[in-house]
């Protein structure tokens, strides 16, 4: 019986671009148990949105992260504005569908490229990033940043889409079309990237609805179901696109659907661009939101993004609380690495697309009764949905839809 | 004696040798940076890391072997530039021949793989512990696929002697061109012995950090590097004999040219491999390599075998 050994992945290691601790017990080459341990970057950002007016908040929201920046701050913003009743322009929804859906390219190509580099597929990575580029660049056309976009502002965006960069968008998207169409390509040929990555990570259905994996990572497990097709927020009701979804549940099955979730946004991008109504660009705002609560939901690159504001009446929210897609993917990485080998821990973990910057909250657990039962807040949400947004959730049962 | 001196020290030995490696390694770079589209090093990048290495502090771990873990670096230098010597490199008499000395290549090159082992062994620190079991497991699954393939010509030849293989293809054309599958074999072989994509898994970044060399840092890590490059060189060179054995009676220079041309050709393809695939897993490589490589190794000898009984009746 050989002994067994604890391998520390993190905090800080090669493959993590971010602090997180996985404690991985290998018997020989063979992963026995993983223990992951999140919190080592903590940055107290919903205790200083609370601090801050709205205005200020949004900066603070934007940089939660620094590949979905876009996402967070259109999901916050979705919130505040519920709360406050404004009535968003359809032209800024439009824009914001845009370059979240440029945010969610550049995200997945950046997936691509750091998966390839865990796989030691270095080429790979190069390509992808170098094409990342484009859309990049794009995205400093449209807003000035490339990463940290700053388009949106309560109640509507603040900067145009011409004609000019319309026609650059388009040209963007085409070059971007052809060059994932060969990563696919690369990606279902390529003899070793398929032996690296089929039935590695393996997630049951049935383990991804009780884990509460979210993204990409659930719709690899054929869990058919994104925020953009179901609450139709921003200008997604105007468009048609399909939910990617694959029945491999392996880390193969994750880098399929990113893939093609490539492809659908090329195809909602330049939908968009077409029909880009002409409306003004924002409303007005007040500095002072009225009292009320609102929880939004958005569809980030890497899944579900939910963020829930409580205001007072008052320039300052009294309560904010952001969860990011990573905090209900990442327990499902340890069901995942059930029965693996100490080679696929890295390029499972980085499967989930984690980034635990953003995921880092401080939580206080107060022992004692719940004020509402499970049965209750389920009832609850349905009926809140059918009220406010029109969808129908009674029919959906716990489980799975394929 | 000064003579042999000089060729130990100077050429073909450790100077031509060093220069040699290091070009080699930025040729490595350069061509795999260029397939990347990336710019990639300029010439002297290898130079300047190797000083760059050796002006750097040395930390060694507190648990470690003190005696055993710096001395290391310098047997894999010293038995990887040693196996150079007896490999031919513009006349088919290598400096120092015996008879069957291709074996003795083969298992000189062994030694700089073993100290990666111990290395990591008296490292004492867990991911070096991973990659030096690994760097074992590895051994055990390229090394006899590579040792038939490298053996293979030798038996169509009648000896395991590089002046002998050479003289043999050397007066029978392009009889040598038989060997393809055996070269095909070696090549893929000795991107596990070099620790290269798809087979780096002793030393791989994203799972292990740096495997058995996680804990050498500065000058010991610049010869364990430098020791790597000349056996990538040696590697090379051992193939260009026994694989390519043409060239080798035309004079110093134009010797020096051919051979020259083969190592360039040899690393070139090395990094073609590297370059187009991904890193495999330790059981997806040990089965590879005995599901695959051993038969084909296997197949190439009994080839020969069938050549050799058909020329002789």
């Amino acid at each position: 019986m050989p002994k067994k050994l604890v391998i520390p992945i993190g905090p800080q290691h090669p493959a993590l671009k971010e602090p997180a601790s996985f404690d991985v017990t290998l018997q020989g080459e063979k992963v026995e148990n993983i223990l992951v341990k999140l919190g080592y970057n903590h940055r107290g950002i919903e205790k200083a949105c609370e601090s801050k007016p709205y205005l200020h908040d949004l900066y603070l929201i934007e940089r939660v992260c620094g590949i979905c920046s876009h996402s967070h701050a259109t999901c916050f913003l979705q919130a505040v504005e519920e709360i406050a009743g404004l009535n968003v322009p359809m032209r800024a929804k439009y824009i914001r569908s845009i370059i979240g859906e440029m945010e969610r390219i550049h995200s997945h190509l950046l997936w691509l490229g750091v998966a390839a580099h865990e796989i030691g597929f270095d080429t790979l990575l190069m390509y992808t990033w170098r094409d990342r580029e484009v859309i990049m660049d794009l995205l400093a056309i449209l807003t000035g940043n490339r990463v940290n976009y700053a388009v949106n502002i309560l109640g509507g965006v603040r900067k145009d889409i011409s004609d000019e960069e319309k026609g650059q968008i388009l040209k963007a998207m085409d070059i971007l079309e052809e060059r994932t169409k060969y990563y696919a390509h690369v990606a279902t040929e390529e003899i070793t990237i398929k032996k690296r990555l089929s039935k590695v990570g393996y997630l049951s259905p049935d383990d991804a609805v009780k884990m509460g994996a979210v993204g990409p990572t659930g719709r690899a497990s054929k869990i058919t179901r994104d925020i953009r097709a179901e609450e139709k927020y921003a200008a997604y009701g105007e468009v048609d696109f399909k939910v990617i979804s694959d029945d491999n549940c392996d880390v193969y099955g994750r880098a399929l659907v990113r893939v093609g979730e490539l492809m659908q946004s090329y195809s909602i991008i330049r939908q968009l661009i077409k029909k880009l109504p002409d409306t003004p660009l924002k409303v007005p705002a007040p500095l002072k939101i009225p009292a009320g609560e609102a929880v939004s939901r958005y569809e980030a690159p890497r899944g579900e993004d939910v963020h829930y504001v409580r205001a007072n009446g008052t320039d300052k929210p009294e309560r904010v609380k952001l969860r990011a897609p990573t905090l209900a993917n990442v327990q499902s990485v340890a069901t995942m690495l059930q029965k693996g080998y100490l080679a696929d821990v890295t390029i499972v973990i980085a499967a989930i697309d984690p980034c635990f910057s953003c995921t880092d909250r401080m939580i206080v657990a107060v022992n004692g009764k719940s004020e509402m039962t499970w049965k209750q807040l389920r009832q609850h949400s349905i009926d809140w949905y059918k009220k406010n947004r029109g969808v129908d959730f009674t029919k959906i049962k716990l489980g799975i839809r394929s | 004696m000064i003579l042999s001196l000089l060729q130990i020290l100077i050429f073909p030995g450790f100077l031509f040798l060093f220069i040699l490696a290091l070009s080699a390694e930025y040729i490595d770079r350069k061509l795999y940076a260029r397939m990347q589209t990336r710019v990639g090093p300029p010439w002297f990048q290898p130079f300047a890391d190797f000083i760059k290495l050796l002006s750097k502090e040395l930390i060694i771990p507190e648990l470690a072997d003190r005696f055993i873990f710096k001395i290391l670096p310098l047997v894999a230098c010293a038995a990887a530039a040693t196996a150079f010597l007896f490999i031919p490199v513009y006349n088919p008499q290598s400096l120092f021949t015996f008879k069957g000395n291709i074996v003795a290549v083969v298992y000189i090159l062994t030694i700089p793989t073993l100290t990666y082992f111990l290395g990591g062994w008296y490292s004492r620190s867990l991911y070096s512990l991973i990659g030096s079991m690994r760097v074992l497991t590895q051994l055990f699954s390229y090394e006899v696929p590579l040792l038939m393939a490298v053996l293979a010509p030798g038996v169509l030849a009648s000896s395991w002697t590089f002046s002998a293989v050479i003289n043999f293809y050397g007066a029978n054309g392009f009889l040598f061109l038989v060997n393809i599958i055996a070269f095909a074999v070696a090549i893929i072989a000795v991107q596990g012995k070099l620790e290269k994509v798809p087979f780096d898994i002793p030393e791989a970044e994203t799972e292990i950090v740096a495997g058995t060399f996680t804990e050498y840092t500065g000058p010991l890590y610049a010869y364990f590097k430098l020791a790597m490059n000349i056996q990538a060189i040696s590697v090379a060179a051992l193939l260009a004999a026994v694989f390519m054995p043409f060239g080798y009676n035309l004079g110093f220079f134009l010797g020096i040219i051919i051979f020259l041309l083969k190592i360039l050709f040899i690393i070139a393809v090395l990094t073609v491999v590297r370059t187009i695939f991904a890193r495999i897993r330790m059981d997806q490589m040990v089965r590879f390599c005995w599901k695959y490589l051993t038969p084909m190794a296997l197949l190439q000898i009994l080839i020969n075998i069938i050549i050799k009984a058909a020329v002789t009746q």
